[in-house]
């Protein structure tokens, strides 16, 4: 059966809270923060992008389960701020964990959902058994305009998710996905920063697809909300999933280890992988997850997954990389001229 | 090998040389160490020149030819070579040409050193000096030039106890030696108050600490000892001429704390004199940032390792002190022409000889030499007596 | 450096890939092609290091040269690796929590970029461990 073999999570240790971002803009930093649900973001070292990050975590992943590197046959990187418009940031990753040169690979873009798009094109792979393990990453640097609202979430992390066929620490039972083309957010080639429809990206986006996908997940497997021990919803700021959730009739406490936002912000294309890991930093044989990621453009993928003993056998070492919260804590904070200087927002010359 | 024996030299003024050009700074060098031999260029046999960077300052190859060609000699087809070794390219100069002289191939051969640095500003030229370290894995992974000796700093300070004011204290000293010295780049007295509130460059070397970045040339003129009365009544013998090498890389030393090389060539220089370290009257040595003085002194043998900081506060090597170290004013005072620099340093050591060195004269009839490229990847030795 | 120049040590950089001497048992990091002991007698196989290591001295650089300026002030240290080799990298950490013998382990960072359309070169710098 296909499933996760292994993962692995990465954050940056700097941070800038909200109320330092209002501060600067003349907000209300309290308000703010609330009415997001987001207290503090991630931001990236000077010398960090999405690909330093994805090598980071897919080496964490291989940490707790060291898979031969040659048996890697596909690595896909799915990010909003791939360093390069042109050159593969999966080409680099699989230099820097040794699966070179006998594999594929390719860069993926879907907004926030091109890391849950790397895992269902993985699972295809295994399934068909074109290849015995793919990596499937989620990372970014992400940008939001200096004033914008964007700008209090958009952070920086990212996970690393193998899929594989032989003894998975999580089997995904089954995958399916709701698409359409709605322009709730873009960028345009070429451009610093994105631009969104403000409310629109809400009922018309993130919600219509959420639960679109979601509601098929549910009709496909007949199941309903209570069967699940965890579920992970695409987090944006901490608002959206705990309405959609509630919508959907998932409980807090079943969002509740997947949910990193209020302390991470939003990693747009690592944040379902990042909830993934969080989620299966603390879950335990026999838990079910159901997973919906959402990007926008728009599309949503939703997973149904089961954890396994291999979890907790020896052949698993979870111990061996940092769990999210491990990665949260001992953050060190900037104020907002060194995350200008940080996210390349000062002009140089 | 016959005796070899230096006949004239000359120095241009060391310092930001905005109206000078790189080739008639040398012509400059050139034409007084000719004057001061009293010969004419037609005279002259083959020519070495060392230039560390002739490519990067001022984007010029080809230099023997060059310099050989502005200094009219070219009117005589005469060889002209140029030779790099990083700051050390003057040693080699001197050395290549001694060989030349000594080994009967030559009779009259002009050494000289050139560089042009300010031509660029200072992020190219910060640049150009980290090739003299490895490029690939030294200055690729962030390590600038005064970095490397820093770090040669932090490992001998933590291990020696060497303090940071006697640290200052090598720059103190060759300052005031520069004072008296004409051609130097900053002829001013400053005190260790001063280099501890210059700005950091790389911890715990502050900008005082550092030699600074110049334009210069320096020449000798080379003649076999028999044929020297023809050009001077003061002709320097050579006693010695060593080099040595080492790795490229700091990280690959056996010792950080340590220049091996020195040692290497200072124990070659001292066996084909016949001499020791307490035979010498004065000596200069590559003090390109003041840590740098303190390990040569400890590595050519003039005083155990660890204890040249001591030495320095003692005023041991100021002169009138037990071992006057640098008294041109070292790289630190005249400034670093990076080529020209170990010429200029067998030059300060003639007129100390000829007795010509005015207002920082020492008594002695041996004199000795030491430039080094890189972080010690070259060391060139040279002895030299009345 | 130029574009071939990079992609040539990429994997040593990336992976710190080095190599050792099978006749005298010595660890080079980076990589030789001739050992420096035994010369054209000695063996030279690929090593790959563990990425652990020591610091053994360190500078912080005040001032660097332009593709480097931005990350000033940064710590530059030369590394003893647990295998017994040494090599020079940028340790990131406050400058002033840096110390002789801090023990340190590997991460994958961006080295330098050239300038806004040149390439990206990516190798290892170290954290305290």
């Amino acid at each position: 059966m296909v499933g996760i073999i292994t993962y692995g999570a990465y954050i940056p240790r700097y941070r800038i809270k909200t109320e330092e971002i209002a501060r600067v803009w003349g907000a209300n930093g309290p308000e703010i923060a609330a009415g997001l649900g987001v207290k503090e973001k991630s931001v990236p070292d000077l010398d960090e992008d999405t690909i330093t990050m994805s090598v980071e975590a897919a080496r964490y992943a291989l940490a707790r389960r060291d898979i031969p590197r040659d048996a890697i046959g596909a690595i896909y990187v799915g990010s909003e701020s791939h360093p390069y418009a042109v050159k593969p940031s999966s080409a680099t990753v699989g230099e820097a964990i040794g699966a070179t040169p006998v594999m594929t690979a390719a860069d993926f873009e879907f907004a926030c959902k091109a890391g849950t798009a790397g895992i269902q094109t993985c699972m295809g792979m295994v399934k068909s058994g074109m290849i015995e393990y793919g990596c499937a990453i989620g990372a970014d640097t992400a940008q939001g305009a200096p004033g914008d609202a964007l700008e209090y979430t958009a952070s920086a992390g990212g996970a690393a998710i193998f899929i594989g066929n032989e003894k998975p620490i999580a089997e995904i039972n089954h995958t399916c996905s709701f698409t359409t083309d709605t322009p709730d957010f873009w960028r345009r080639e070429g451009q610093i920063y994105p631009s969104h429809g403000g409310r629109f990206s809400g009922d018309p986006a993130y919600f219509k697809h959420v639960q679109g996908a979601a509601h098929l997940m549910l009709d496909q497997m007949g199941t309903e909300p209570s069967d699940y021990d965890y579920a992970i919803f695409h987090q944006p700021n901490a608002k959206f999933p705990r309405r959609v959730s509630k919508m959907l009739g998932f409980t807090a406490e079943q969002i509740g280890p997947g949910l990193a936002v209020p302390r991470l912000g939003n990693t747009y294309s690592g944040a379902v992988p990042v909830g993934i890991s969080a989620t299966l930093d603390v879950a335990k044989p026999g838990d079910r997850i159901f997973v919906t990621s959402y990007g926008s453009g728009a599309g949503s993928d939703a997973f149904d997954i089961t954890v396994t003993d291999v979890i907790e056998s020896d052949i698993f070492n979870r111990s061996a990389a940092p769990t999210v919260e491990e990665l949260l804590a001992n953050g060190k904070y900037l104020d907002y001229a060194l995350y200008a200087k940080h996210k390349g927002k000062i002009v140089m010359q | 090998m016959r005796e070899v024996a230096v006949v004239g030299v000359g120095l241009t003024q060391f310092g930001e040389r905005w109206d000078t050009s790189f080739r008639n700074l040398f012509v400059e060098a050139g034409a007084k160490a000719l004057e001061d031999a009293g010969m004419s260029g037609d005279q002259i046999d083959e020519m070495f020149i060392g230039n560390m960077s002739g490519g990067r300052f001022v984007l010029q190859e080809h230099i023997g030819a060059l310099i050989a060609d502005h200094a009219g000699l070219t009117k005589n087809h005469i060889p002209a070579t140029r030779v790099e070794a990083a700051c050390a390219s003057g040693g080699l100069a001197f050395r290549q040409a001694y060989a030349t002289v000594a080994s009967g191939m030559q009779d009259i051969v002009i050494a000289g050193g050139v560089e042009k640095m300010t031509d660029v500003g200072g992020s190219e030229t910060t640049d150009a000096l980290a090739g003299a370290a490895d490029r690939e894995w030294e200055g690729l992974a962030g390590a600038t030039f005064p970095g490397l000796y820093a770090m040669i700093a932090t490992d001998y300070m933590n291990r020696y106890g060497l303090t940071r004011e006697q640290l200052a204290m090598v720059s103190v000293k060759n300052h005031r030696n520069g004072v008296h010295n004409p051609i130097a780049q900053y002829r001013k007295e400053i005190t260790v108050e001063d280099v501890m509130r210059s700005t950091l460059v790389a911890d715990p070397l502050r900008l005082l600490d550092c030699s600074p970045v110049t334009d210069g040339a320096a020449a000798v003129i080379l003649c076999p000892m028999e044929m020297a009365r023809e050009f001077t009544d003061t002709p320097v013998k050579v006693l010695a001429s060593s080099q040595a090498s080492d790795t490229i890389s700091l990280h690959d030393r056996r010792d950080f704390s340590t220049l091996d090389a020195t040692v290497a060539a200072g124990r070659r220089a001292f066996k084909q004199a016949s001499l020791t370290p307490k035979d010498i009257g004065m000596v200069e040595v590559h003090d390109c940032f003041t840590i740098a003085e303190l390990c040569a002194i400890e590595d050519l043998g003039f005083c155990v390792k660890g204890e040249a900081g001591k030495l320095t506060e003692d005023g041991q090597t100021a002169i009138g002190g037990s071992i006057p170290v640098n008294t041109s004013g070292g790289l630190k005072s005249c400034g670093h022409p990076v080529g020209a620099t170990g010429i200029k340093q067998v030059c300060e050591i003639v007129s100390q000889l000829r007795g010509e060195a005015v207002g920082r004269q020492v008594d002695a009839e041996i004199g000795m030499t030491h430039n080094v490229g890189g972080t010690g990847a070259t060391v060139v030795c040279n002895i030299l007596g009345v | 450096m130029s574009v071939p120049r990079y992609w040539r040590k990429q994997q040593n950089r990336y992976n710190l890939k080095g190599n050792r001497c099978e006749t005298c048992g010595r660890y080079f990091f980076p990589p030789r092609a001739i050992c420096p002991e035994c010369r054209r007698e000695g063996k030279i196989v690929d090593y790959e290091f563990s990425g652990n290591g020591t610091v053994r001295t360190f500078t912080v650089i005040r001032t660097a040269s332009d593709d480097y300026d931005i990350q000033t002030p940064y710590a530059i240290a030369i590394i003893e690796l647990e295998e017994g080799t040494c090599m020079t990298a940028q340790v990131i950490c406050e400058p002033d929590e840096m110390y002789i013998g801090m023990p340190v382990k590997r991460v994958f960072r961006k080295v330098i970029s050239e300038g806004d359309s040149g390439v990206i070169v990516y190798g290892t710098k170290f954290v305290p461990a």
